[in-house]
């Protein structure tokens, strides 16, 4: 735990220490806080009078596709980099486990995450000194981000340690991503069968609920199995160093 | 303390390191030594448990590498070739966090650990300053300070003064001979002068497998091909090369220099022969002043040489 804690410090410092973390965060609120405006501007011409139906489903809808651009490259160096520069061989002889490495960047990159998150919060909290609101789907809402955000992750995570080519984790993740995301969009293609059966593993589908202010307990186990399944592959590319002989 | 016990790393079709057995203890300075590519750096990567053996055993104070990998990397250190290092960390930083990773505990024992390492690598001056921003030198030492961390009993350093200017490679390979004491060092070279005076022993490796271990003079002395003689006579240098070359048992007689009615002569022996009182004879007899007459010590480069240039004959 110790280790881990001290891995997500540096990997925190490496990360703050160049511009990209900067740059991500940059785009992250920008991005966000117009989305909030937009989607507010609409609430307020057309919306009616249902919040979590006319507002915050939009908003969370629309934070969705943020995190799906900026996520990926957050994670894309978080082990590629290491591999790159051969760094991952000295952690290699130092008495820590794969699991702490992983785990320690994981959560760094996690801590990043709510981090930008936090800073999304400024728009709704503006609102809600203006407007009160019953905060419960709001909260909903961001529960669910943090949880596809940490999927998101987990699986660029995954991404980045089969390569160590930067771009290429990041393309990787887009592709398992947005694979997960369109997956259940087409029933003719296929057929009626297989169209629920993909409906149950699109990940952008266990987010709705989040999006209308409803956690359910199966979009909430979907999320977590995600992540947990991408860290276990993450471990395994870690691991593949025994017969690939790379570090 | 450092065992490896038919060690085999294939990777592929290749066999990179091919049952390498050899042992260090505790207080012994063992040079390996190989030309480029002799599978060195994977023997040592092996050992440090950077990856498993295809097969055979790495054992650090008798802890198996591979099956107890956690507790055999808390008794070592070791220093790579060339260090990746994260450039964006200062000195100081760096090596708190290798001293964190290396279970010491508490902030302020980490710093202590970290100024110990700096103080015995000559870091001091540059802590606080960026990795990038540092010379290869002094990620060479930056490398080796990391290794030194928490005093491990076993040290592995890959080509340590590799990089460094003259001066620092002498300091480190004081400091290398004084951890020798108590520690167990396997230093790899290709620079034998270096290992000849550093090293207790040394083991040669060539195409992935040992092909001599001892220590460097009985190496030396082992394999050399001819024993040779420096004689130097007070004598006319064609007759004295004459004289020399009509003692039996030798070989080869060399003019190496002549002034003054003097002449200064390599005698090469027959292996095994010793002409030295025959040679000394057979110059009084011709009533010449015998100045000189020495052994000429054969060289770890020539033993080295002599192992290797077979080798990759074959």
């Amino acid at each position: 735990m110790r280790k881990t804690f001290l891995i997500c410090r540096r990997e925190l410092g490496v990360l703050f220490g160049g511009p990209l973390a900067w740059v991500l965060a940059a785009v992250f609120v920008l991005l966000t806080g117009y989305f909030f405006y937009s989607d507010l501007v609409f609430f307020v011409l057309f919306g009616g009078a249902s919040l979590p139906a006319g507002l915050w489903r939009f908003v969370f809808l629309d934070y969705r596709l943020v995190a799906l651009l900026v996520l990926p490259l957050l994670s894309m160096r978080l082990l590629a980099e290491e591999r790159r520069l051969g760094t991952l061989e000295l952690l290699w002889t130092y008495p820590v486990r794969d699991r702490e490495v992983l785990a320690g960047k994981f959560v760094a990159a996690l801590v990043v995450y709510l981090v930008l998150l936090l800073g999304t919060a400024t728009g709704p909290a503006v609102l809600y000194m203006l407007h009160p609101f019953a905060p419960a789907p709001v909260l909903a809402g961001y529960v669910g981000l943090v949880l596809l955000g940490a999927a998101f992750l987990a699986c660029g995570t995954a991404a980045s340690a089969v390569t160590e080519n930067q771009v290429v984790a990041a393309m990787l993740t887009y592709g398992v991503l947005v694979f997960c995301w369109f997956v259940s969009w087409n029933e003719a293609a296929v057929g009626e069968t297989v169209a629920p059966v993909l409906l149950q593993l699109s990940l952008f589908d266990h987010f709705y609920g989040f999006a209308q202010g409803v956690i359910d307990s199966r979009d909430v186990v979907y999320l977590v199995a995600f992540t947990t399944l991408f860290l276990f592959l993450a471990a395994r590319a870690l691991e593949s160093r025994a017969w690939r002989g790379v570090i | 303390m450092i065992v490896a016990e038919h060690l085999t790393k294939r990777f592929g079709a290749r066999t990179a390191v091919d049952r390498v057995s050899f042992t260090v203890e505790r207080g012994e300075v063992v040079g390996f030594l190989g030309p480029n590519g002799a599978g060195k750096t994977t023997t040592i990567r092996l050992l440090a448990g950077v990856f498993p053996p295809s097969s055979g055993r790495a054992l650090i104070d008798g802890l198996d590498v591979a099956t107890r990998p956690l507790a055999a990397r808390r008794r070592l250190g070791y220093a790579p070739e060339r260090p990746a290092l994260h450039r964006e960390m200062t000195v100081a930083a760096f090596l708190e966090f290798a001293a964190g990773m290396k279970d010491v505990a508490g902030a302020r024992e980490r710093a202590a650990a970290a100024g110990t390492a700096m103080e015995r690598t000559g870091l001091r001056e540059v802590a606080g300053e960026r990795i990038g921003q540092l010379s290869k030198g002094y990620h060479q030492r930056v490398g080796l300070a990391q290794a030194l961390i928490g005093d491990p009993p076993v040290l592995l350093l890959d080509e340590p003064t590799g990089g460094l200017d003259p001066a620092h490679s002498v300091e480190t390979r004081r400091l290398i001979r004084t951890l020798g004491d108590a520690h167990a060092i396997l230093v790899s070279s290709h620079a034998l002068a270096e290992v000849e005076g550093l090293c207790d022993r040394v083991v040669i490796l060539h195409g992935g497998r040992v092909l001599a271990a001892d220590r460097p003079a009985d190496l030396a002395a082992r394999l050399r091909r001819t024993s040779c003689l420096d004689v130097e006579a007070a004598a006319p240098a064609d007759a004295l090369m004459a004289t020399l070359a009509a003692v039996p048992g030798v070989r080869h007689v060399d003019l190496l220099a002549r002034s003054n009615g003097q002449a200064r002569c390599r005698v090469e022996a027959e292996p095994g022969a010793d002409v030295r009182a025959r040679v000394a004879a057979d110059v009084t007899a011709h009533g010449w002043g015998l100045l000189g007459l020495a052994p000429v010590e054969a060289s770890l480069e020539e033993a080295f040489l002599a192992l290797v240039a077979p080798a990759e004959g074959r």
